[in-house]
């Protein structure tokens, strides 16, 4: 299996090298680790993962420190006596939902997460939460989705619960009109804040943002709909927004100065908004993200950077890097290319940028080290054995945990990048280049 | 299916890891899908080790399930040993593996990997990670110790430490306060095992006289099959606390035909601070303290026991989650008075401690959260623990100096004594009062969540002025004194309670 697969892509784009696609060890999260922030996102719904004790052992390892002692996710631990016979799985399921929803009966969406021990023996959830859904409606509602390691990677958790909500929003009957603009992907609440301003300065109303800070929040979409992608992991969510009859604004995602403008800009241009006012609405922010960003350039200038696959967002965590630090990129490792979807970031790297989507991670590591890039960054489960090697790592999973979107943040973004570089001056009290 | 918020235990698995982990030239291929890989965090987070664990995943997709997962396995299994050349390659499955029946050691042994291959049958949906990790060290003695000879002449003093382990709690501080301690005496320490031990070092392990098992729920079934095998006796006692270590050296010294110390000697030679430092006037106000401990069952009982019998505590509530030690528990327990609480429902641990009204909880980091709602001190005493508690400082909890490191640790979460008096005699200070916890402790407390109404409604009458006088009581005991009260006024048919009522019942129970 540690053969290179030969490139099967149908139209890679011009600018890039062929992507290497390799089936091995891959070393990411799967699916049910987007609950973590979800759940914090999403203040009426609770997550029920529907799995084995190593989906409660990853959420609570994942989580650390920050699970509370009431957290609004749990785990339904599949035991022996579930295995032996499927007929009484949904009867226990419907007993721990009970137990549950006794507990905390100020929770309005209960959200059946799929694990891959329930989908190898393939309990059926969707048909569950129909079921739960037609005994607890319309106190609480029931929807399900997929978070399993077979099936998703890390993010692609997220996709998969947008995805569903939005199915499930579509069949309730329209609350008001339908939205003009739909921003599907989490963000943190300052950023969705700071975006909703600069919208209603655009003079755009009827904006959502999916998911919303309430679950049960209404989502109307029809033909008119526009939709814009704010994170590029989010395949399925477009697909079932497009199957609405939502169209999509095609955008770079909103990293560093010049993607929130790119992406602002798609979106203003999309409804009839002319240049010159929208300069003069961006022009402040915009000139403040520069200036932020310029702290941090002179440690990223000229750097060498190797990016690890773990949550899709690394073509243009990437194209940010390269754009807008100055930085020289190794290779660009992906879960998964959405092609479409981040077409535009792969187009504004130079020729040759290595990419690859899958992963041998032993392999890999190989590349990593042959190259001896200045910065890695990478998941926690190689952070710490790269720092032994004498090697600089940014720890990829913060990208979703840290608001880092928009231009007000577009200096903390350098600054995640910086801060293991400037660290590593501190500590050895010289810079890298100075030390070999 | 089980409810589960918290869980106390990973999957049997994890601890076939925690095993591979601590070992020396083994490797363990383990089939498992995509994301399980998390289980590296445990090991290079919070351990923060410094190399990747020795495991190789399969990571299996949905895609991979219409073909054969099989011939996935067997080229990890290829590809491992080619590229990390071990002595020995341990084999198995994780819970989802299992339902695909893909027989990892029946596939290993149709292998030509040229190393001895151990597969390792661990039912991830009955058991979990402390038996996950017993089987697997169980498996390797078994399978490098299994055809080893005893030598005919072998030192009478020598022996092996058996159960630390990767990711276990302070056992490399341990390791290092047991083996110089037992150095001390006189005894020759062949192996440690399994953390930095190789399967050479497993099958020297009939070399020694007798086998030390410093963790029971790690090397129990170990020293058991050894000491069938072999005939080699073991000392299972638990060196944590001064009477514990006193004991344990004892039953070393008597098995390695040394004289027994004379009594008292330990003492008088002050190897131990604890000893001092809870005699000490200061330590006064520990007296009767109420503890509530919840942990594994090693560290419950040494617990118990140091509470009790070293720092003048009452042990108001002693449980652990391992069905395995639950008649060791419930007989501990006993020697308390109290009933033992068997459970790994971390709900069912919330409400015991709720009950219990206790004044300290030592338990393990679920305790925290729990104890952090409540507003009770609490200090850590067993896995499951977070990063906080792989200290860079050397800090066991075994021996003599272990007895030094608990007797700070536990202290220092209880308000100091100066500070409980003048608590007590000004009860209206604006910044010193029953909202402001203990000065030195966190200072964002949230509310106090008062206790529940622990008897039916009718019997909760109060008075107002009760009412208030029951707010004077210091907030540690305000639950005990509350309970107490109403216990008091149930059984002798008062209804409502007065603060006349308060004050009998505090003299008919005069903590």
């Amino acid at each position: 299996m540690n053969q290179p697969l030969p490139t099967s892509c149908a139209t890679p784009p011009a600018a890039t090298a062929a992507t290497i696609r390799q089936r091995g060890q891959h070393e990411v999260f799967c699916g049910l680790t987007s609950i973590i922030w979800l759940h914090r996102k999403v203040q009426d719904a609770f997550f029920l993962v529907v799995g084995s004790r190593t989906c409660a052992h990853l959420m609570q390892s994942a989580a650390g420190v920050m699970i509370f002692s009431e957290p609004r996710f749990a785990t339904a631990i599949m035991e022996e006596r579930d295995l032996a016979g499927m007929a009484d799985m949904h009867d226990e399921l419907d007993q721990v939902v009970a137990r549950l929803l006794e507990r905390r009966p100020d929770i309005r969406m209960l959200v059946l997460v799929g694990s891959c021990p329930s989908e190898v023996i393939k309990l059926d959830l969707n048909r569950a939460a129909g079921r739960l859904n037609a005994h607890y409606a319309p106190r609480h509602r029931v929807i399900a989705y997929s978070g399993s390691g077979i099936e998703t990677t890390f993010t692609q958790g997220e996709d998969n619960f947008l995805a569903a909500l939005v199915q499930d929003q579509a069949t309730r009957p329209a609350k008001s009109g339908a939205a003009r603009l739909v921003v599907a992907g989490c963000l943190a609440d300052v950023v969705e804040d700071q975006f909703s301003r600069l919208f209603s300065a655009f003079g755009l109303s009827d904006v959502v943002f999916l998911p919303g800070r309430h679950a049960t929040d209404g989502l109307t979409i029809d033909s008119n709909t526009r939709y814009v992608l704010a994170q590029p992991y989010l395949g399925a969510t477009a697909a079932a927004l497009e199957s609405r009859g939502a169209t999509r604004i095609d955008a770079i995602f909103p990293l560093g100065t010049e993607g929130t403008t790119a992406w602002l800009w798609a979106i203003a241009s999309a409804f009839g908004i002319d240049r010159a006012r929208f300069d003069g609405i961006v022009d402040q922010p915009r000139r403040r993200a520069e200036q932020a960003i310029s702290h941090y350039r002179p440690w990223i200038d000229g750097k060498r950077v190797f990016l690890f696959p773990d949550s899709q967002m690394e073509p243009s965590l990437a194209r940010y890097l390269h754009q807008e630090l100055g930085a020289e990129i190794v290779e660009i490792g992906s879960p998964y290319l959405h092609r479409e979807h981040v077409a535009g970031e792969l187009a504004l790297l130079p020729p040759g940028v290595a990419i690859s989507e899958g992963q041998d991670v032993d392999i890999q590591i190989d590349r990593c080290r042959q190259a001896n890039p200045d910065l890695i960054v990478c998941g926690l489960g190689l952070a710490n054995p790269f720092e032994a090697e004498g090697r600089i790592t940014k720890w990829s999973i913060e990208f979703a945990f840290t608001p880092i979107q928009g231009y007000e943040q577009a200096g903390d973004l350098a600054e995640l990048f910086a801060r293991p570089l400037m660290r590593n001056s501190i500590l050895t009290g010289r810079n890298r280049e100075a030390a070999q | 299916m089980k409810l589960s918020m918290w869980t106390y235990e990973g999957p049997p698995h994890v601890g076939a890891m925690r095993i591979a982990a601590s070992m020396k030239g083994v490797h363990y291929v383990l089939h498992a899908p995509q994301g399980d890989t998390y289980a590296d965090l445990l090991f290079t987070m919070i351990e923060r080790r410094a190399s990747r664990p020795p495991v190789t995943y399969t990571t299996f997709q949905a895609r991979d399930l219409s073909g054969s997962t099989a011939d996935i396995f067997k080229a990890a299994c290829r590809d491992a040993v080619a590229r990390f050349e071990p002595e020995a390659l341990l084999v198995g499955a994780s819970c989802t593996a299992e339902l695909l029946q893909d027989d990892p050691g029946g596939l290993a042994r149709t292998l030509d990997v040229n190393v001895p291959v151990v597969p390792l049958e661990l039912p991830s949906y009955q058991k979990k990670e402390n038996w996950g990790a017993s089987e697997t060290f169980y498996r390797l003695v078994r399978a490098f110790a299994g055809s080893a000879t005893r030598p005919a002449e072998i030192p009478a003093n020598s022996c092996n430490i058996l159960g630390p382990t990767s990711l276990g709690f302070r056992c490399r501080d341990d390791v290092t306060e047991i083996v110089r301690l037992l150095t001390e005496e006189g005894l020759d320490v062949r192996v440690v095992a399994p953390l930095g031990a190789s399967p050479a070092d497993l099958a020297r392990l009939p070399d020694a006289a007798f086998n030390i098992v410093l963790y029971p729920e790690l090397a129990d079934v170990t020293a058991r099959w050894l000491k069938k095998t072999y005939g080699m006796p073991y000392v299972s006692t638990v060196p944590i606390g001064i009477g514990a270590t006193q004991d344990f050296l004892a039953e070393v010294r008597a098995l390695a035909g040394l004289a027994p110390r004379e009594a008292g000697q330990d003492q008088a030679s002050g190897r131990d601070r604890l000893t001092w430092y809870a005699r000490s006037v200061d330590s006064n106000y520990l007296t009767n303290k109420r503890v509530f401990i919840f942990g594994d069952a090693t560290h419950a009982i040494a617990a118990a026991r140091i509470a009790s019998e070293e720092l003048g505590f009452r042990v108001c509530g002693l449980g652990t989650y391992m069905r395995e030690f639950a008649r060791e528990i419930r007989e501990a327990a006993q020697a308390y008075g109290i009933e033992a609480l068997v459970s790994d429902d971390h709900l069912d641990v919330e409400a015991a401690i709720i009950a219990a009204r206790p004044e300290l909880v030592l338990g393990t980091q679920m305790e925290r959260h729990i104890a952090k709602r409540l507003r009770v001190p609490c200090a850590v005493i067993s896995a499951p623990v977070h990063v906080q508690d792989f200290p860079a400082r050397y800090s066991p909890q075994m021996g003599f100096e272990g007895a030094n490191v608990i007797f700070d640790s536990w202290v220092h979460p209880l308000m100091m004594g100066l500070e409980e008096h003048l608590l007590q005699m000004f009860r209206d200070d604006f910044e010193f009062n029953d909202g402001a916890a203990a000065s030195h402790l966190y200072p964002h407390a949230a509310e106090i969540i008062e206790d529940a109404p622990a008897l039916a409604a009718e019997t909760l009458v109060w008075t107002s002025d009760a009412e208030k006088e029951l707010k004077k009581v210091p907030f540690f005991v305000r639950g005990k004194a509350r309970r107490n009260t109403e216990l008091f006024a149930a059984s002798k048919g008062i209804r409502p309670i007065t603060v006349e009522t308060l004050y009998d019942a505090k003299a008919h129970f005069a903590r």
